[in-house]
């Protein structure tokens, strides 16, 4: 039961190519502004708690079609005035650029949380120990804390991945022709917008699926020692 | 931007909230009552019965609420059949497009806390329930949903704010809810980053009023006092 594509399969191939480098590159941008945001949530300064607060609970607060919107939309002026200060003419964000900045925002937002329940969740004495052994700061949280942290951030982290997958989708508003956009294309060529549709949705759902799958050897892998199987 | 400016735009800008909120309140109102069998029939014993909803919650929570409204809104008038029914009378309306889409793909996920909820009311209760005469249905609307709604009122009240902002996706079928307001505004005074900032405000405000409802209501149904076991 393969629908006709109307010579479109590889438009969605490609398509679905951009939405996964999309997903890959808000993910590893909304990792570290994730990290960020918890260490200034548990840092021992107010004005970054204040920061870290602010930026997970604003940015959790509108929707993240409002976010790309406001970022492709809302940042022409500052960009370009950004643009003619160091000499390029008509500086702008690309599609690809404004969908990868919102949507790696929002995911940050929530992997802020996800942080720093994972950072709280390791018991002091850890940290402790890494100073008796005479670790430096930054030391024991790349080879002490962070390694741990993963473990346990990794079942929420997945979760938002899903999510971040299916966000992917609204860069398609601001035109990135990725699955969702050359679906439209392909609707009004061939005025078949069902069939279209829904391919573009079993193509999400098979992304789920990897996605899915590679999540669960990801936590085999990281809870290695920790799961009964391994004992 | 001028406090003239926001004056002036402030009353499309409510319209639009309104319309977000009538979309939110009878989605995730109509999505938890569709919910309500298909967490039920989730969180059965049989085999059989847990597999039916799955494929349903899957396709739902697997998918882009985006393609969803696209499929409806844009997808259905592919079929001579139901361009010529009754239903097209509504399926031709993006407002019902939108709240039918929304209603289905919430349902799904208000289907997956009610299944998580159910399952985590303590067998032991149960157990009493049914030790004390209690009929399987007597126990369930007794017992178990009673205890399961105040475990999932937390959730609940997450997958509300996440409808919230899913429904900015409304104003992709041309819904003049508060994102397509924004949008309009906008496109008429080249003020993009004022008019989305305003929406954004909006929106935080109308997340901030629902939580604060939620605390309201988990205080009414003393949340707190049932979760020691």
């Amino acid at each position: 039961m393969i629908p006709d594509l109307h010579g479109f399969g590889a438009a969605l191939l490609a398509g679905t190519w951009i939405t996964i480098q999309l997903a890959l590159a808000s993910l590893a941008l909304g990792l570290v502004l994730g990290l960020l945001g918890a260490l200034a949530k548990t840092s021992p300064y107010p004005f970054f708690r204040w920061l870290g607060g602010t930026y997970s609970t604003i940015v959790r607060g509108v929707p993240e079609l409002l976010w790309v919107l406001l970022i492709y939309f809302g940042t022409v002026n500052m960009v370009r005035v950004l643009g003619e200060s160091l000499g390029i003419e008509r500086l702008a964000l690309s599609p690809f650029a404004a969908g990868t900045i919102a949507l790696g925002l929002c995911f940050g937002a929530y992997a802020t949380e996800v942080f720093r329940g994972a950072l709280l969740a390791i018991p002091k004495g850890h940290r402790e120990a890494g100073l008796a052994l005479g670790l430096g700061k930054r030391r024991i949280f790349w080879r002490l804390i962070l390694p741990q942290m993963w473990r346990i951030a990794l079942p929420g982290l997945g979760n938002l991945f899903m999510i971040l997958m299916k966000d992917t989708a609204l860069v398609s508003v601001i035109g990135l022709e990725e699955v969702m956009r050359t679906s439209q294309i392909a609707v009004t060529a061939s005025k078949e917008p069902f069939t279209f549709f829904l391919v573009a949705a079993l193509i999400y759902l098979c992304l789920t699926i990897v996605a899915m799958t590679g999540m669960y050897f990801l936590e085999r892998r990281a809870g290695r020692g920790f799961s009964r199987s391994a004992t | 931007m001028s406090w003239e400016l926001l004056i002036k735009w402030l009353p499309d800008f409510l319209e639009g909230a309104w319309l977000t909120l009538q979309l939110v309140g009878v989605s995730v109102i109509a999505g938890l009552l569709f919910a309500l069998p298909l967490g039920i029939a989730r969180a059965s014993r049989h085999p059989l019965v847990r597999a039916l909803p799955y494929g349903y919650i899957f396709f739902f929570r697997g998918t882009p609420l985006l393609v969803q409204l696209f499929l409806v809104y844009y997808g259905l008038a592919q079929f001579e059949v139901i361009r010529q029914s009754f239903l097209w009378t509504y399926l031709r309306d993006p407002y019902w497009c939108a709240v039918i889409t929304m209603t289905m793909h919430t349902a799904a996920y208000i289907a997956e806390i009610l299944r998580g909820a159910i399952q985590s009311v303590p067998q032991g209760e149960v157990e009493a329930a049914r030790a004390l005469g209690m009929s399987r249905s007597q126990t369930l609307w007794h017992i178990l949903l009673p205890r399961a709604a105040r475990i999932g009122l937390p959730a609940y009240s997450n997958e509300v704010i996440l409808m919230l902002k899913a429904s900015a996706l409304a104003s992709t079928i041309t819904l003049l809810e508060l994102t397509g307001m924004a949008r309009k505004v906008a496109a008429r005074t080249y003020m993009y980053e004022e008019m989305f900032l305003v929406a954004g405000v909006i929106y935080l405000i109308i997340a901030f009023a629902l939580m604060q409802g939620f605390k309201q209501l988990e205080r009414w149904l003393r949340v707190d006092a049932c979760q020691g076991r």
